[in-house]
């Protein structure tokens, strides 16, 4: 049982995290046909774009209310319709993504009665459907923003009562923000093995994937469609990534009436034992001999692998979810989380098999990283990680200086088996080959922990 | 009016600036601050802008006063490099929070300004507002005069809130901090009648060490670059220095300008894009240092390094010209500073067959139609649709333009260089021209280009068939 610590600190050092607007934006990119709009200085919509496009390598549908000092003060609703208005005609989008920022919270704007005045006043914007979302800066992180812009959809969008009856091949699927749009392939893949007909909310596999769309368009390039978000309320079962999804599902739940099943993560043997079965069940599909097959090929590299994870100290950082993801499997191959820091309160950090998870930042970590065998985080981390001369292993948002980041798997059999492969093979690159002085015993020479202790920053 | 309204009214009125001097003066008041519109803006804020210009000094430390967005979405980004301190790099905030919202951010700024100094020990702490703390009303000037006073170090304010404007006005409200606390506030240890400041360099991919080797071998010192691998201490002496270069863009016109006029530092306004403009920048560094009294013979050693370099590097562009004779460029960019890559691009053989003129003055236009003397198309605001459109149809062989449209190009198949300030590769003085080239000739000749355009073979009917005569 961890105990979740806040940093003291009056400084942050090195962010960890990212804002809630942003989070939010990125989830309005799963839609297809969307055009997130934040509201607020058009300096926060362009670092917002310019972390996606150095993440992903695609061009990213992002706008901006673009608030002057004198706009400000008077209130945002004209540049709230302006916006609208704009990008109806420019762009022609199914969905705009209204995201709130600090700007437009300490103003005190109210979106939701903005856009009724907007709805009341332009009829021709009528099949644009627009989702406004409360996402202030100040408080909570890009998982925060994620979580709660589904949520929203799910109250905006999905049709409630259920336009059909009950359909028992079709299962909503509720994705955290750290599932990439290289998971959502394989885990469509998985659904689909089983005769399930899932519909992704958001979608990214279709729209950050990175291919080559057949003509340009300036809105998302892909995602889910407004009409099967509308018709969500008719699956069977609807499965949440994440606990950052328990909200949505709840939400969904609530108001249509399908009942949820929460998976805290895909990564690691018995957790994809558990999605496994529970496919089986509500697909009653027997589990298909490809998945038996790759469990045996993921027991294999665990057989295989354990000898190089064994011991090892690991310093992680990262959102809560991927966080708890990467902690509670890396512990199942038997490391030993050192040190743990995140972005954000959560339920699931308590259970995070290491003493303190701390809410703090890369400064945090690297204070504490010193002695560890690998550095766990975004590529924020490849400071702290040159600087302590400890190999990093990248995940997460954003992983600027790497190519593919949107087609890291991590999820199933055949993604947890390819992370043994890849996180073994930098702890067998980075082998400690002994030297004749290797088994001299301490006391003869300068101690390495008393090396270590000096080459800490300064506290 | 309070006192970042006064600035920001100093900087509109800038007399320097051509743009501004074309204007009534009636219109000069009102500002060059060009209304955004709502749902098609693009581009950063003001405070990007100020830190874009700052950051690249390397042993400050640069704390952002704001909560997590401004930073924490933005961090590590430019690739401004640095000869040794990296302090510049380590990322610095007060990720304010709802309790900041309610009580005040002054004390939590403070404090943070405190822990940076009692950790790091920077020679000074640059802070930057943002939006957030100038609407709840955070007083910046006065928390940081008084960590000045307690702490014992310069604290410099910098007052840039998102909202105020675009990029290029925080650019020039950075400038303005730096006159205002920095240069002028120590004195150089020695001072020669070679010292020069370069003024709007950022020294990006490097660039500046493409240039300081040539001004090295000819006995001219940097006094300080602003702000591309400076030190603050450098920076705070650069008003000893004998003459000035403003690079290319006007971003940074207001700190020549001042300069001139408080210190009697002669400018002039030059680029190290190009060979061309390289030389011209020799020449007139050397020109303005004998005007202020270095000795003469300084103009004929410029002279002999420029003939050198440049025949130098059109030795070595001429043999990409069998290769690049022909192929048809689309040179997509903001103000004029890349024409000075033209010549270089004409030398290699190759012809501009189309520019954007958006951002362009009149005389720009004129300066364009002279240098590509055939019917290039001037574009004035090419959507990316039709963008899209015109290089899926191959109308041209590459694109030279900012990050933005990267993805047009790519998606189109077309192969495209960066040339914005974002890009990977140094381009600067002689060295730089001749890497352009050999990266535009890279990106040509990549046999990849061929295969990706290729359709699969079951999309056309002679695919199809030259399948089915392998299988035969």
């Amino acid at each position: 049982m961890a105990r979740v610590a806040t940093s003291e600190k009056q400084c942050t050092v090195n962010p960890l995290k990212m804002s809630q607007p942003i989070g939010a934006a990125l989830a309005f990119m799963g839609i297809e046909n969307s055009m997130p709009l934040l509201h607020g200085s058009q300096g926060c919509t362009s670092f917002g774009l310019v972390l996606f496009v150095r993440h992903f390598r695609e061009a990213i549908p992002m706008q901006t209310t673009a608030m002057s000092e004198v706009a400000t003060v008077l209130g945002g609703f004209e540049n709230v319709e302006q916006a609208i208005i704009n990008i109806a005609n420019r762009t022609k989008p199914g969905l705009i993504g209204i995201c709130s920022t600090g700007v437009a919270e300490i103003k005190g704007d109210d979106a939701q009665g903005f856009l009724k005045l907007i709805r009341a006043s332009h009829p021709e914007l009528g099949h644009i459907a627009l989702v406004d979302v409360s996402t202030p800066d100040f408080h909570g992180s890009l998982q925060d923003g994620w979580a709660v812009a589904v949520t929203r959809m799910v109250e905006d969008l999905v049709e409630t009562p259920p336009l059909e009856a009950r359909l028992s091949r079709r299962v909503n699927v509720l994705p955290g923000c750290h599932i990439t749009p290289g998971d959502i392939d394989e885990l469509r893949d998985i659904f689909e093995a089983f005769s399930l007909d899932p519909f992704f909310l958001p979608d990214l596999s279709g729209s950050l994937d990175g291919h080559i769309p057949a003509e340009f368009t300036p809105t998302t390039l892909g995602g889910i469609s407004l009409e099967h978000i509308r018709r969500m309320g008719s699956s069977c079962w609807t499965i949440a990534i994440g606990e950052q999804m328990r909200g949505a599902a709840i939400t969904l739940e609530h108001r249509t009436g399908v009942p949820y099943k929460l998976f805290e993560r895909l990564t690691g043997l018995a957790a994809n034992d558990e999605l496994m079965s529970f496919l089986s069940q509500i697909s009653e599909v027997p589990v298909p001999r490809k998945y038996r097959r790759q469990r045996s090929q993921l027991v294999d590299a665990m057989l295989d692998g354990h000898f190089y994870f064994g011991g090892k100290k690991i310093a992680l950082a990262a959102e809560p979810d991927l966080l708890a993801t990467m902690a509670h499997w890396l512990r199942e191959m038997g490391c030993e989380v050192q040190a743990a820091v995140t972005t954000t309160k959560s339920p699931i950090l308590q259970d995070i098999p290491v003493e303190e998870v701390l809410l703090g930042d890369l400064e945090d970590l690297e204070a504490r990283a010193a002695g560890a065998d690998l550095i766990v985080t975004h590529s924020h981390g490849r400071q702290a990680a040159e600087r302590l001369r400890i190999p990093l292993f990248r995940i997460g948002l954003p992983l600027f200086d790497r190519l593919g980041a949107g087609h890291q798997m991590i999820v199933g059999y055949r993604g947890t088996r390819d992370l043994v492969f890849e996180i073994g093979n930098i702890f067998m690159a980075n082998a400690h080959e002994p030297t004749p002085e290797t088994w001299i015993p301490h006391e003869r020479h300068t101690s390495p922990l008393v090396t270590l202790e000096i080459s800490q920053p300064v506290q | 009016m309070n006192q970042r309204g006064k600035k920001l009214q100093q900087v509109f009125e800038e007399p320097a600036c051509a743009t501004n001097q074309a204007k009534p003066s009636q219109e000069r008041k009102k500002g060059c601050n060009r209304q955004l519109a709502p749902g098609a803006a693009a581009g950063g804020c003001a405070f990007d802008g100020a830190k874009i210009t700052l950051q690249p000094i390397t042993d400050v430390a640069h704390l952002i006063h704001g909560p997590i967005a401004c930073e924490g979405n933005s961090w590590d980004s430019r690739g401004a490099r640095s000869s040794g301190p990296q302090l510049y790099r380590t990322s610095f905030t007060t990720n304010m929070n709802e309790q900041d919202i309610i009580f005040g951010g002054e004390k939590h700024l403070y404090k943070a300004i405190k822990e940076i100094v009692e950790k790091y020990d920077p020679p000074a702490v640059f802070v930057y507002q943002t939006c957030v703390p100038s609407m709840i009303g955070d007083d910046l000037e006065a928390v940081c005069k008084a960590a000045s006073k307690k702490l014992c170090k310069p604290v410099i304010p910098i007052n840039v809130p998102g909202f105020v404007g675009s990029k290029n006005l925080g650019n020039k409200l950075a400038g303005e901090a730096l006159l205002e606390y920095v240069i002028g506030t120590e004195e150089p240890e020695v001072t020669t009648p070679y010292d020069i400041n370069i003024i709007g360099e950022y020294n990006l991919s490097g660039e500046l060490w493409q240039v300081k080797p040539l001004l090295d071998e000819l006995g001219v010192r940097i006094l300080s670059c602003i702000s591309g691998d400076a030190k603050y201490h450098e920076v705070a002496r650069s008003h000893r220095a004998r003459a000035a270069m403003m690079v290319c863009s006007k971003a940074m016109i207001n700190v020549a300008r001042k300069m001139e006029e408080r210190y009697g530092i002669p400018f002039f306004e030059g680029s190290f894009y190009g060979i061309g403009d390289m030389s011209e920048a020799l020449r007139s560094i050397a020109q303005l240092l004998v005007g202020r009294g270095a000795p003469a013979e300084l103009l004929d050693r410029t002279e002999v390094v420029i003939r050198r370099e440049e025949s130098r590097a059109w030795q070595r562009i001429a043999p990409y010209r069998e290769r690049l004779a022909g192929k048809r460029v689309l040179l997509f960019t903001g103000g004029v500073k890349s024409w000075s890559v033209v010549a270089a691009l004409q030398e290699a053989g190759m012809v501009i067959t189309g520019t954007s003129v958006k951002k362009s003055t009149p005389a720009d236009k004129d300066r364009i139609k002279e240098l590509v003397k055939e019917d290039a198309h001037m574009f004035d605001d090419l959507k990316p649709r039709e963008m899209y459109k015109m290089l899926k149809e191959a109308q041209a062989d590459i694109m030279l333009s900012g990050g933005r449209t990267q993805f047009v190009a790519l998606k189109a198949k077309m192969p495209w260089l960066d040339i914005n300030q974002e890009r990977h590769h140094a381009y600067a003085g002689y060295e730089g021209m001749v890497a352009l080239v050999h990266e535009i000739d890279k990106a040509l000749s990549n046999p990849m280009w061929e295969l990706v355009r290729n359709p699969a073979p079951w999309e056309s009917a002679a695919g199809m068939e030259a399948l089915s005569i392998q299988i035969a």
